[in-house]
């Protein structure tokens, strides 16, 4: 099978974390690989959806896809057939007219909208902004004591440029009544049992009109890949990607607090400043998770590498936290002993990953690798795990062995 | 233009079906089928009953290995509670014992 042996070598010289083993998924897309997310019970297949590259197979229905943690060390921007997927709800629309698609803006407005796909483009000015789209459990698998949930590696996270319209000018366009306090967000996905909460997330009403929260009905210059969210969805710069509503057709205006599940039980976080608990603690008060903690990943060399004794070798990667911006990148390969900063490629935006690279020359034998970030409020990562029942928010100083020989 | 294709072959390839741009037409997508299965054990078809009426079972094969009883029940008051799955009190306990037992 020349076909397999080509890409399973081109994944082999490319990927982090990918075995060669064959196998037939049954299911049409010839799956010659597995990854190793590296934590207990994470081999995963790695699969094919239209409009996709191979992405390592989370859960089929619904499906949530995990980008190959090597796509972030090829450019700074996640490219569209390798961003990853997350649904909560089985009923993912999979029949749309995009002459017929309306979104609309209702509630506690004066003028109700019934906007088209062309509306939306013709007749309002359009907003670019790049962002990183996080889930909140991302790198959840490697959480200790495990917790239940979307067992992820680092691969549910993603930084496009996001093209659309922003909210504030539909806000505007509709007219909030005295009295208006949130805005409630909802798409073509619906559960499988009528009874099942409808994925809905809201904002406050003045987040949501601040001008950068926008209707993105484009990504790195195209349309919407149909699996995040085609043909249009909500950015929510510096959030996490829970808000992100995908499919996005309707938009309520609300004179209360929104208080539907998946704000007032599900995406919940210990209110506390260390968004952590004791494991096993109970869980106390909460609040609804909200912006991202500032990380750091090496993205080269890559876990297991093997590089030249006493050569320099370029050590790079990217940062990223919930809006302040990326000040600095610290790289430390002496457990910690000793930390340097690394230069920082171009800027993008305060919501973007930020490149970063430095060089090192290594005595030989196993060193590990580890970055720290820093954005703009000061704010950094903790060389230690901290822990919540959900495994939201990970942000620990992550490590990458690698053997200089 | 959306690049989806209308067909339903399962090929990466196939973005270059797209639609012509402006036509007025009804773009659908094509999930794969799921293959997941649960793994054999008492209680294995109440669970598959049940649980794979909403999600695939994957979500229960990619949970952290040997979490124990206490997790499992909390998952299955999850699904009924929070979810509103519809599964009676004996299935329920049936299916917590065999993924305590299974997974």
């Amino acid at each position: 099978m020349p076909r397999a042996t080509s890409r399973r070598s081109f994944l082999r010289g490319a990927s982090f974390g990918l075995a060669a083993l064959s196998s037939f998924d049954g299911r049409g897309a010839f799956s010659a690989e597995t990854a190793r997310l590296g934590f207990a019970n994470g081999d995963r297949p790695l699969v094919r959806y239209p409009g996709k590259r191979a992405l390592i197979e989370q859960t089929v229905r619904p499906p949530q896809l995990e980008t190959p943690f090597s796509v972030y060390d090829e450019g700074v921007l996640t490219p569209n057939d390798a961003f990853f997927v997350r649904y909560h709800l089985a009923g993912v629309p999979l029949s749309i007219d995009p002459q017929a698609f309306r979104l609309e803006v209702r509630g506690h407005v004066e003028t109700p909208l019934s906007l088209s796909l062309a509306d939306l483009k013709r007749d309002f000015e359009p907003v670019e902004i790049v962002a990183v789209n996080q889930c909140s459990g991302n790198s959840r698998g490697f959480v200790e004591p495990r917790v239940g949930g979307g067992q992820f590696g680092h691969g549910a996270m993603g930084n496009a440029r996001w093209r659309g319209v922003a909210l504030k000018t539909l806000l505007e366009k509709a007219g909030p009544k005295p009295g208006a306090q949130s805005v409630a967000f909802n798409g073509l996905d619906s559960p499988v049992a009528p009874e099942t909460p409808d994925f809905v997330k809201a904002l406050d009403l003045g987040h949501a009109g601040d001008g950068e929260v926008m209707l993105a009905y484009a990504m790195n210059g195209e349309d919407l890949p149909w699996l995040n969210g085609f043909p249009l969805r909500l950015v929510v710069p510096g959030f996490y990607g829970t808000y992100w509503v995908k499919h996005l057709n309707d938009i309520e205006v609300l004179d209360s607090d929104f208080s539907g599940f998946w704000m007032s039980s599900a995406y919940r976080i210990p209110d506390n400043d260390c968004v952590c608990v004791t494991p096993g603690a109970p869980k106390g008060a909460t609040r609804p998770i909200k912006r991202l903690n500032v990380r750091s990943f090496v993205t080269r060399p890559a876990e297991d590498a093997k590089v030249a004794a006493h050569v320099a070798f370029e050590v790079r990667g990217i940062a990223f936290d919930g809006g302040h911006g990326v000040e600095a990148v610290l790289l430390s390969a002496d457990d910690g002993a000793n930390w340097t900063a690394a230069r920082l490629g171009e800027d993008l935006g305060r919501y973007s990953f930020r490149e970063w690279r430095t060089e090192l020359s290594l005595r030989p034998g196993v060193h590990h690798l580890r970055s720290r970030a820093v954005n703009r409020d000061g704010q950094s990562q903790p060389l230690a795990p901290l822990w919540n029942h959900a495994g939201y928010m990970r942000h620990v100083v992550e490590t990458v062995r690698i053997e200089a020989v | 233009m959306p690049r989806f294709r209308k067909t339903l072959i399962l090929m990466a390839t196939a973005a270059s079906l797209a639609p012509a741009l402006g036509a007025a037409e009804t773009l659908t997508y094509a999930l794969p089928e799921e293959t997941a299965t649960l793994r054999a054990g008492p209680g294995q078809e109440t669970a598959q009953n049940n649980c794979a009426a909403c999600h695939s079972v994957d979500y229960i094969e990619r949970q952290p290995p040997k979490m124990g009883r206490a997790f499992w029940e909390g998952v299955v008051k999850k699904m009924i509670a929070s979810y509103h799955a519809q599964i009676d009190e004996p299935d329920a306990a049936a299916i917590v014992d065999y993924l305590a037992a299974t997974y």
